[in-house]
């Protein structure tokens, strides 16, 4: 039977949007490592309930790594210390008996926190509903392979699809860019032909979105991959601005009355 | 928050231009920096020169001027001046909006993935910036020289690193040049799009290749002056 654990947690308090936060400092008592980190957050709340205190508010929600709900950054990396695990997934025996834990919401000017580690990440939502969608219509199913797709570009569409849209890059990134998130949501409709018609305005317009959400700009650092639960790779940031820099060279400006066949 | 920031609009309804938009604003800085990292090379090759003697050197010299009935260096500087105001304009505006996006930091952020090139690219940039200037005053317009003569470049090569407060600082910013060049040219690779997995070794080693070249031989001059190698 293995030992249970005691730590110390530094937790960021705010106790909304606009006040001021701070960090507090809780024990963790009698933890087992077998527990989720999330588990062990309900206990040490539990524990704050009893006592009449507010309890710390996180996001969380299916808690099987799937809904890319759950956030904050542990110890000064998003998702913790495992690499490819969101919080919900991350167990206690990652880390050692007495250790200190700082708990942080994701930090961005876009994502404003609303009660301690929770965030409103609805500028990722803004920034789909920009452009992150194909314009068909969705009515019976077609035969299968009515359309040719080549395996290697459905694997890499599936990779792409894998992001949950968490926003660790977004946090994990010193600038807070969103280009990783941007580039899986271009990548998983530009490499395929359902996603062809709409490519080169599709990227304009959610880098645009995102412009204007004033998240930052890539620098190339690579925290971001790293950072991804899902192991979104940086090959999709730098297809997004081949496919950036086609459209810029080619979109036709709208003209009043548009074309010409009607 | 801002209004735009909770409304839902394309490029095209917020008259989003290339130059205005942040991945529009990175490819200026990778098409101009290519332009500075192409110049650096080329520079670094010109001078090797010196090691042939002052004649040649001379010669090289003379033969930058004339070339194009003399506007050749003409054409040469402006591509240069307007590279280097591109760079450095899309570098503040980028830096700016990027401050502005994490408004609050992490008290225990860990780096994990970044280099201490990557994380420094603001600082090296802005040492590079200072000592471009020092080095026209220096060895092109002459006022930074302690005995400057326009008629012989390799004399004012020689005399202009025997001093070595001078010869220190060209060395420091060769350095800075490394660090900014190795990060730089591998960035370049990704902003522009040119990605690939059979590639992707090359173009790390192809940046680390580039710096080291430059950023090598061009550190042996001052010490070759220093040394007595170069007299």
């Amino acid at each position: 039977m293995s030992k249970h654990l005691n730590l110390t947690l530094h937790v960021w308090r705010q106790k909304n949007a606009t006040c001021d936060g701070k960090f507090v400092e809780y024990p963790a008592e009698n933890i087992s490592p077998d527990m989720s980190f999330l588990e062990m957050l309900d206990i040490v709340n539990e524990g704050l309930i009893r006592k009449g205190e507010d309890p710390i508010t996180f996001d969380h929600d299916c808690r099987e790594g799937i809904c890319g709900t759950c956030s904050m950054v542990i110890n000064g990396r998003p998702h913790g210390p495992k690499e490819r695990t969101t919080t919900c997934q991350l167990h206690m025996r990652s880390f050692k008996d007495g250790e200190s834990i700082t708990l942080e919401p994701w930090r961005a000017e876009a994502f404003p926190v609303l009660k301690d580690l929770m965030v409103d990440r609805g500028a990722l939502d803004r920034i789909i509903a920009a452009g992150g969608f194909v314009s068909v219509p969705t009515g019976s199913a077609q035969d299968a392979n009515a359309l040719p797709i080549p395996k290697e570009n459905a694997e890499l569409a599936m990779d792409a699809a894998a992001c949950i849209g968490c926003g660790a890059c977004v946090a994990a990134c010193p600038n807070a860019s969103a280009m990783l998130f941007l580039s899986a949501k271009v990548s998983q409709l530009s490499l395929l032909p359902q996603g062809q018609p709409e490519r080169y305005t599709r990227v304009r317009d959610m880098v645009a979105q995102m412009d204007a959400e004033e998240f930052g700009t890539c620098t190339n650092h690579g925290e971001c991959e790293i950072a991804c639960p899902k192991g979104i790779k940086m090959e999709n940031i730098a297809r997004m601005n081949r496919d950036f820099i086609k459209a810029s060279l080619t979109y036709r400006p709208a003209v009043a009355g548009g074309g010409g066949a009607g | 928050m801002s209004v735009a920031e909770q409304s839902i609009a394309g490029a095209e309804a917020r008259g989003h231009g290339f130059m205005a938009s942040s991945v529009g604003r990175k490819v200026v800085m990778a098409g101009t920096g290519i332009i500075l990292f192409g110049f650096v090379t080329v520079h670094m090759i010109g001078n090797t020169q010196a090691y042939m003697g002052a004649e040649t050197f001379n010669a090289y010299a003379k033969f930058l001027h004339s070339m194009l009935h003399g506007g050749g260096i003409w054409i040469f500087r402006a591509v240069l001046l307007a590279a280097t105001g591109l760079h450095i304009w899309s570098a503040v505006t980028l830096t700016l909006d990027n401050r502005a996006a994490r408004p609050v930091g992490y008290r225990a952020q860990q780096n994990v993935a970044s280099t201490w090139a990557s994380r420094t690219m603001r600082w090296s940039g802005v040492i590079l910036a200072a000592f471009i200037v020092y080095h026209l005053m220096h060895l092109t317009i002459g006022n930074a020289h302690p005995n400057f003569d326009h008629a012989n470049p390799y004399a004012n090569f020689v005399n202009g690193f025997k001093v070595p407060a001078a010869a220190g600082f060209y060395i420091v910013a060769q350095l800075c040049l490394g660090l900014h060049m190795w990060h730089g040219v591998w960035s370049v690779t990704q902003t522009l799009g040119l990605s690939h997995p059979r590639y992707d070794s090359l173009r790390r080693n192809f940046a680390t290749g580039l710096t080291v070249l430059v950023v090598g031989v061009n550190i042996t001059y001052p010490l070759a002056v220093l040394t007595g190698f170069i007299r």
